[in-house]
């Protein structure tokens, strides 16, 4: 099982060149909401995430997920 | 009361705010009269249409409306029914025999209209448990069709092979899976490189559909679209397609080569439970298929027209979305939406309907004025439309 805080240190370091507005970031900050990342922002960051843990986020997935802390369990779960 | 339209305020107020500047509604126009596929009366004025999908002109083709008018008088105006109950008439048989012969396949099966041809065979054949791995710039009706299924959706950038590969990589080997994909993509008009995406789709045990709808009469040797044209269609599993386009009336299919593709037409949804195509719009559409296997002569004149408005729209100064002409569209990208519309409506002072497309159906949020030209347009008009876009890229500031 991978580490949670490794897992969420990655992802907020996937976050920064994406977080335009230097929003401070928290498991409770919300994407679309805190970050307001259009669409196209989301689809080139989820592209991301997935090269980076050879993993899959499904459009259904995503769905699901709206703020950094879910996006991190979900992560965990895929890599696991 | 919750009012449940109040979702929609911001789109309200932007399109208030568009409006209040005095421009006419992009989204609006009438025409009040069609005289030919490139020329109608918008609001009094002679217009010349650069903004139909009508590619090859058949809307008036003297055999197309003379075949819809005696299938009016022998079979009446509608059908009333489902294609599976009362709504399968000879026309509906002969159009489908037509799109065989087109396609040198062996199953047809005739939608209502592309959209639900896309809709009814994506969530049909992508189930819960499959894979359904599709091009971000995906249109709505592949999108909607994978919304409408139990599949689990998976996207990759638009024509990025690599990305596509290492998504199908990443799959569970024994997983069924689909892969969509698009013969020519409408909004910037720039083809897909099938060939490759159709050989990593197929090295990972994936079936591949791809929507021929803006191809189809017009690309590769027979008219068969992008696969045709790239030496693939032989591959291709299901090929989407329209009639509301090339073949210039209205109605959606699939064409394949699938042994088991008949039952189709007993589970797909959007094919049962819906009102069959009236017979005349049957046998217009089967004499315009057959017309257009034969539309050589036609094909090259469009790509000669294809050709002198994107060097000539470039040599002026405009920006567009493909580097080459690619197809029959052709996309010019405006700043931003209030110049677009300026641009849009100077365009119709000028005598010239062209599409204005904005996000979401854009990528990358971009405005387009998007050129859809027709092989009937004339070499005078060509010159006519580079003429008015010249005057009206001046008047607004954008060349």
């Amino acid at each position: 099982m991978p580490d949670r805080n490794e897992t969420y240190a990655r992802l907020t370091g996937l976050i920064e060149p994406f977080n335009k507005k230097d929003i401070e970031l928290s498991e409770a900050t919300t994407f679309v909401g805190d970050l307001e990342w259009d669409s196209l922002t989301v689809m080139d960051f989820v592209a991301e995430v997935e090269d980076e843990f050879d993993i899959i986020i499904s459009m259904n997935l995503q769905a699901e997920i709206e703020n950094v802390g879910q996006l991190a369990d979900a992560v965990l779960k895929l890599v696991d | 009361m919750t009012d449940l339209l109040s979702k929609f305020d911001p789109l309200i107020e932007q399109r208030r705010a568009l409006l209040d500047t005095g421009l006419t509604d992009p989204f609006s126009l009438v025409m009040e009269k069609v005289h030919s596929p490139t020329l109608a009366t918008c609001n009094g004025r002679e217009t010349i249409l650069l903004g139909t999908y009508n590619y090859m002109g058949m809307t008036f083709d003297d055999d197309v409306i003379a075949a819809g008018k005696k299938a009016y008088d022998d079979f009446g105006a509608g059908t009333t029914g489902s294609r599976v109950l009362n709504g399968t008439f000879f026309h509906h048989r002969d159009v489908e025999a037509a799109l065989r012969e087109f396609y040198a396949m062996d199953h047809a099966m005739v939608f209502s209209t592309g959209y639900q041809a896309n809709l009814g065979i994506i969530s049909t054949i992508a189930g819960k448990g499959d894979y359904v791995i599709l091009d971000i710039d995906s249109h709505a009706s592949i999108y909607d069709g994978c919304k409408m299924g139990d599949a689990e959706i998976v996207a990759f950038r638009h024509n990025d092979v690599d990305a596509l590969e290492k998504r199908l990589k990443r799959l569970p080997a024994d997983a069924g899976k689909l892969v969509v994909l698009e013969g020519v993509y409408s909004m910037l008009g720039d083809v897909a490189p099938l060939k490759e995406m159709i050989r990593v789709s197929k090295a990972a045990g994936a079936m591949v559909l791809v929507d021929e709808a803006h191809s189809m009469g017009f690309i590769g040797e027979n008219g068969r679209g992008v696969a045709e044209d790239q030496g693939c269609i032989d591959d291709v599993d299901f090929i989407i397609g329209t009639f509301s386009k090339s073949v210039g009336t209205v109605g959606g299919f699939c064409v394949s080569n699938h042994p088991k593709f008949e039952i189709m037409r007993l589970v797909c949804r959007p094919y049962v439970f819906t009102a069959a195509l009236p017979p005349s719009v049957m046998a217009s559409s089967a004499a315009s298929i057959r017309k257009l296997m034969h539309g050589g002569n036609k094909r090259a004149h469009l790509w000669e027209n294809s050709k002198i408005l994107h060097a000539g729209l470039r040599d002026l100064g405009f920006r567009l979305g493909t580097q080459t002409p690619q197809s029959a569209i052709i996309a010019v990208i405006m700043p931003d939406l209030e110049k677009g519309a300026m641009m849009w409506e100077a365009l119709l002072h000028e005598g010239l309907y062209v599409n204005l497309a904005r996000p979401p159906a854009t990528p990358a949020g971009m405005t387009l004025l998007r050129c859809s030209l027709c092989a009937e347009h004339s070499a005078e008009q060509v010159t006519q439309i580079l003429g008015m876009f010249e005057t009206a890229g001046k008047k607004i500031g954008i060349i």
